[in-house]
């Protein structure tokens, strides 16, 4: 029992109590920044990794979770007039839409409620009509370029292309200050442990079983009483969840969002973070999400235009040679120590 | 139990069933053959939501099947195999027999880890011989062992009704032997139809046999009665009536 949660333990603590202490504010705020990324990688390691769900639009869950958030955030800065840049676009009246995201509860609410519902809706329509695979990927992509759109075009709601930056507080706090950030990323890194034991635990009930069945022969489940839709549709949406949430912990850790930051590219970009850490493992996916945020910040001070190029070769490099990514070399590595040490 | 009337099913028109009646009473074991094409496997699909039939009813306990989805049929009690078998190769095969064994669970008890073997699991991992297997993945079974998992996800199901696709199709001699017995002792608590081409199989495990030619019923009867019937040794294996049954079509 213990042994089994050793590594957990160790990562835990590491990562609430070394982390704080050794990293300075900014490279702590970096880490937050990855660990919100980890949360969505958590959710297609769940999705895809286990349900064979390939989503290509996660950023679309993330966005609405951060919209939610910003929304909150900019109408408490406001203190009940209008938020900076509907000033400027002109906007003489507070739109109906944003009303109640004054309220914190609400707008913490649906930065996982929108999520999930919008996944449920999706899911039901598609996963009935037995759409998945390259389909399903797609039609997920095709979300994430039709969110952008429509974030750019509602500039007085949303934004426009700039999003929405310049928060000043949350819940009172003083979110230039390094103790706020410090609070902001204890709570990310628990928010993520919380949420990676839960995901465990599912994995290894006996829906976890399920869900790989579904991925593995959908059309085999169907013949022993259950219905694959649902069981999608749920996994799905408990993803969508999680990438909302993580949306709705980057904003005030990051302090802006904006469609660069939700759209196709984006939303790749954390598909192949959970492919080079390993989608069939959950700890892989979490990995993937922050060695490649590393990566991409080391990579980026240097050579700025490089990281594209090496993150495109990284991802055929581990698709080639090491389809199960970082954790499955770990798991092989592992495997063969053991078996040595048993010779 | 499982009754078809005037069922027909046309694919780009082509006429896969036409017209077949079937009536199979509760406790047979029925076995199903005809030549390839002759519509057995669309039947299976028929009764089992796969396949829509154009026009007939299909009724199961006094229950109409048609237009009901795969997975609602299989919760009345009618389990199915396919010729080709499906088993889920990362799960173990403990991890398939339970995994059959709680489809009738709604889905947030499913959310708890399973603790020990239930006993429908264990009942069928006896009667299929899989014990030693129990915590192995079903990735590195045998073919035979494949067909007999299946058969036992079946069985932890607890169905009214098995519907088995040509299950000892590509077993080695005592594979067969060994599904035949299993397929006997199954038959005893349950309603059975089996699709099967093996002749010599037949012969040794089945009781009552229904034709199927070309979409239609040709023939009902005991092995004897139909091995012999002109019409049978004519349209299924395209001998001379003297000529006995022995061969694979």
């Amino acid at each position: 029992m213990i042994k089994r949660h050793l590594p957990f333990a160790t990562v835990a603590v590491i990562a609430l109590v070394a982390a704080p202490l050794l990293l300075e504010p900014f490279r702590l705020g970096l880490l937050a920044k990855y660990l919100c990324y980890a949360i969505v990688a958590l959710g297609i390691g769940l999705a895809w990794g286990k349900g064979g769900m390939l989503t290509l639009g996660q950023g679309v869950f993330f966005g609405l979770g951060g919209y939610s958030m910003a929304m909150y955030l900019k109408l408490t800065e406001a203190e009940g007039g209008l938020p900076d840049f509907m000033v400027w676009s002109g906007v003489e009246e507070l739109p109906a839409l944003w009303v109640p995201f004054a309220n914190p509860v609400f707008a913490l609410s649906m930065a996982v409620l929108g999520p999930v519902v919008l996944a449920v809706v999706l899911g039901t329509l598609v996963f009935r009509q037995r759409v998945r695979g390259a389909y399903f990927a797609i039609l997920t992509q095709a979300l994430a370029a039709a969110m952008v759109i429509l974030l750019v075009g509602q500039q007085g709601l949303t934004g426009g292309t700039n999003g929405m930056t310049n928060f000043f507080e949350l819940f009172g706090q003083d979110l230039a200050e390094d103790s706020t950030q410090r609070g902001l990323y204890l709570v990310v890194a628990g928010v993520l442990g919380v949420l990676y034991l839960a995901t465990r635990q599912l994995v290894n009930s006996r829906y976890g079983r399920l869900l790989v069945a579904v991925r593995d022969g959908e059309d085999r489940v169907r013949f022993l009483g259950y219905d694959p839709a649902l069981v999608k549709t749920v996994t799905f949406a408990a993803s969508a969840g999680m990438a909302g949430l993580a949306g709705a912990l980057f904003v005030p850790v990051v302090g802006i969002i904006s469609p660069a930051l939700l759209g196709v590219v984006p939303s790749l970009e954390l598909v192949v973070a959970v492919a080079v850490g390993g989608r069939h493992v959950l700890a892989g996916a979490v990995l993937g999400a922050v060695v490649m945020g590393y990566a991409k910040t080391a990579f980026s001070e240097q050579f700025a235009d490089g990281w594209l190029y090496l993150q495109g070769a990284l991802f055929i490099v581990v698709m080639t040679l090491a389809s199960k990514g970082i954790a499955g070399v770990a798991q092989t590595v592992a495997g063969r120590l053991r078996s040595a040490r048993a010779t | 139990m499982l009754e078809l009337r005037d069922v027909q099913v046309a694919f780009d028109g082509f006429r896969a069933l036409d017209g077949v009646n079937l009536t199979v009473p509760e406790g047979e074991l029925r076995f199903l053959i005809g030549p390839n094409g002759a519509g057995k496997t669309t039947l299976i699909d028929v009764v089992t939501g796969l396949t829509r039939p154009a026009a007939g009813s299909v009724r199961f306990a006094g229950q109409d099947l048609v237009g009901r989805k795969e997975h609602q049929i299989v919760r009345l009690g009618v389990g199915r195999t396919f010729q080709t078998s499906v088993v889920f190769e990362e799960l173990t095969v403990v991890e398939n027999l339970d995994l059959a064994a709680s489809f009738r669970e709604p889905l947030w008890a499913l959310t708890r880890r399973r603790k020990g073997v239930s006993e429908a699991v264990a009942e069928s991992l006896a009667r299929t011989g899989l014990e030693a297997l129990a915590e192995r993945p079903a990735g590195v079974l045998s073919h035979g062992q494949r067909q007999w998992l299946e058969i036992g996800m079946l069985l932890a199901q607890r169905p009214r009704l098995l519907l088995l696709d040509e299950p000892v199709a590509g077993m080695s001699k005592d594979e067969r032997e060994r599904t035949g017995e299993l397929l006997t002792a199954i038959a005893a608590d349950h309603t059975v139809v089996v699709v099967e081409h093996d002749m010599d199989f037949l012969r040794r495990h089945a009781s009552t046999v229904t034709v199927l030619h070309e979409g239609r019923v040709l023939v009902e009867g005991s092995v004897d009665e139909v091995s012999v019937d002109p019409r049978v040794q004519e349209v299924y294996l395209g001998r001379r009536a003297d000529d006995t049954v022995g061969e694979r079509s």
